[in-house]
């Protein structure tokens, strides 16, 4: 056994930064599905997480209880037709949360309505295109990601062809859509073959559309009632924020799209074809007909190369993509 | 996409009916008359592929609920679809009429068989399940020496395709959907089996058509979980994901079935097999990149 003598101090060495990951909490037992989400609520108190077929509430100081606030499990499993596919809470009303499932619907609850959020509050859900049906139509309808916007007026959702953003007011149909790689309508078959077509590609809103927030509280308050227009912090109308939401492709692309100028780029993450600190040359994919220079045909994409994560930092433009094997961190070339 | 030259089925309503011993005449109904020949081959591979995907769900590196669910509603959209043309019937009578012979349908009755009484077998759906499921069909096969040496190589998919068992009755509901839960509990009681496997095959010619409420049950219950699934023993998956793709190939499995009309162009099945090898090295490339960034955080975490 070692002994220091007493005039020994401890020494502080330096040491290079090791990054070990240890669990903090574990909140086990409470699912019986693989969890496809888990949101943390705006009071900071509670979270939610999700499998194919419940949510459950949880508080995040206790991890031996939670409660289940959804449950979409038939009593006869021949019966099951449709799975949750993503939850998350409303960035500002605690007691509102949004489901999304593999039918292409989202459905928005409010805690305060029952225990078990069986009935939905609302209940979004885009007619079919009949010009566009096919045997695949349900499966491409699934949505694999719902986002809140910052401002929590709007969702965004993911289904395997395009990005659609909800007006929470309006259940009827999206207010945009996006198509992220349209020219796969007519690969469905093959994509079928090869289990691409079950692929879950994330969504994300850029940072900034919180800097509208404030300008869109005072603006709505405003149209609903009889506010003096000293309440409204800012001049109205205000300008819309500027907002655009991204996306993750085959062949290590994605996407973004600008809702305000109304213009999409595709991008590639790749090491073989952009060196760092180099701008990101913007990719096109030729459907059909003649290629031109630069351009890449449908049937050379890689589809083993996906981008499903994607993420935007929240107050910056700096943005995190996720390859099979690499994670790419880019920011905006402002200065 | 699709493949070139696929075979002329007895249910082709534009053409005139390939003529087998065993085969009844069938007269397709006007509506399946006026189908395209084209699209019924297309909507019958597609039929196919998916429930030759339902039925190998469980050799995914991981298991998918939902994929599961789109899978099987779209054999049920299109099992709907063809129930409306009256080419549901036509096949399901001709599968009836093509019986396979006994002894195959003993082989086959033998994975069919019911779970424990709770419903509630205890099997993850995971390497350790997959484990299970080969030495199961090593079991089970011992008997039939011509095809033991794909059997055992082939595992869960070649008792299964039978298309007499599989498709008969509406979707999801013939026996072999059992054969998904079963397969942990071959190594078991195999005396047991002879016996009920007696009993069922006989059950099984009887309701051939009539649904099987446990099975639909049984396929999406694969996929609760039960209890911490046990790491997947690596080698094991190192020795499968080399599988041989030509298990894809039905002409090898199914060689009771002579003469059964086919249930699809077999190109496809071979532009699967194609597909095969990309499928499988990827993931078995995907396994050998996490083992070796297991191997770095265990350095990592260690030091």
């Amino acid at each position: 056994m070692s002994r220091l003598s007493p005039s020994q101090v401890p020494v502080l060495i330096p040491m290079d930064l090791m990054v070990e990951a240890s669990p903090r909490r574990v909140f086990a037992n409470a699912h019986t599905y693989h969890i496809n989400s888990i949101s943390v609520n705006s009071d900071e108190e509670t979270y939610l997480s999700a499998d194919d077929l419940r949510i459950n509430l949880w508080n995040l100081e206790i991890t031996d209880r939670s409660f289940n606030i959804v449950d979409i499990k038939p009593a006869n499993m021949e019966e099951l037709t449709e799975v949750i596919t993503a939850a998350e809470f409303h960035p500002h009303q605690c007691n509102t949360f949004v489901y999304s499932s593999s039918k292409g619907t989202i459905r928005l609850c409010d805690m305060r309505a029952s225990a078990l959020c069986d009935k939905q509050s609302k209940l979004f859900e885009e007619p079919e295109d009949p010009s566009n049906r096919s045997f695949f139509s349900e499966i491409i309808s699934s949505i694999s990601d719902v986002k809140f916007s910052h401002n929590g007026r709007y969702m965004m959702t993911r289904d395997y062809l395009s990005v659609k953003i909800w007006d929470l007011n309006m259940e009827s149909r999206p207010v945009e859509t996006y198509q992220v790689h349209e020219y796969l309508r007519s690969k469905l078959c093959s994509l079928y073959e090869n289990d691409c077509i079950f692929d879950k590609f994330e969504c994300c809103w850029n940072g900034n559309d919180r800097i509208g927030f404030y300008f869109i509280e005072g603006a709505y308050k405003l149209q609903q009632s009889s506010f003096s227009i000293a309440h409204v912090p800012f001049s109205f109308p205000p300008p819309p924020p500027p907002s655009v939401v991204m996306t993750g492709s085959y062949n290590n692309f994605f996407r973004m799209f600008d809702r305000g100028q109304r213009r999409d780029v595709t991008l590639e993450a790749s090491r073989e074809n952009s060196k760092p600190m180099q701008v990101l040359k913007p990719r096109k994919v030729c459907a059909g007909g003649k290629r031109k220079k630069d351009e890449i045909s449908v049937d050379s994409l890689d589809f083993n190369k996906k981008i499903l994560h994607t993420a935007w930092h929240p107050q910056d433009n700096i943005i995190a993509v996720a390859t099979t094997n690499n994670l790419y961190i880019f920011q905006d070339k402002v200065n | 996409m699709f493949p070139k030259g696929t075979k002329r089925k007895f249910s082709d309503p534009g053409e005139e009916p390939v003529s087998e011993e065993d085969q009844a005449p069938v007269i397709p109904s006007a509506a399946a008359r006026t189908l395209t020949s084209a699209y019924s081959l297309q909507r019958q591979s597609l039929l196919d592929m998916s429930l030759i995907k339902l039925q190998l769900c469980h050799m995914l590196v991981e298991p998918n609920l939902c994929r599961s669910v789109l899978i099987a509603n779209t054999v049920r959209q299109i099992q709907e679809e063809m129930t409306q043309d009256g080419t549901w019937q036509i096949m399901t009578q001709a599968l009836a009429a093509a019986q396979c012979p006994a002894d195959r349908l003993v082989a086959t009755e033998v994975l069919c068989r019911q779970t424990d009484p709770a419903g509630q077998s205890p099997k993850p759906c995971s390497g350790a399940g997959l484990e299970e499921g080969y030495h199961a069909e090593e079991v089970v096969m011992e008997g039939d020496v011509e095809t033991e040496v794909t059997m055992s190589t082939l595992s869960p998919v070649s008792p299964q395709l039978s298309s007499a068992s599989y498709l008969a009755g509406p979707f999801g509901m013939g026996p072999c959907w059992e054969e998904e839960e079963e397969d942990g509990e071959c190594e078991e009681d195999e005396e047991e089996d002879s016996e009920e496997c007696a009993s069922e095959s006989e059950e099984g010619d009887r309701d051939h058509l009539s649904p099987d409420t446990r099975t639909g049950e049984q396929v999406f219950g694969t996929f609760e979980i039960k209890h911490p699934a046990p790491p997947p023993d690596p080698a094991l998956e190192e020795l499968f994901s080399d599988v041989d793709p030509s298990y894809y190939d039905l002409d090898t499995v199914l060689t009771g079935m002579q003469s059964a009309p086919k249930m699809g162009p077999y190109d496809l099945l071979e532009s699967l097999s194609s597909h095969g090898p990309t499928a499988l090295s990827s993931s078995s490339s995907c396994r050998s990149d996490l083992n070796e960034l297991d191997h770095i955080m265990e350095i990592i975490v260690g030091s």
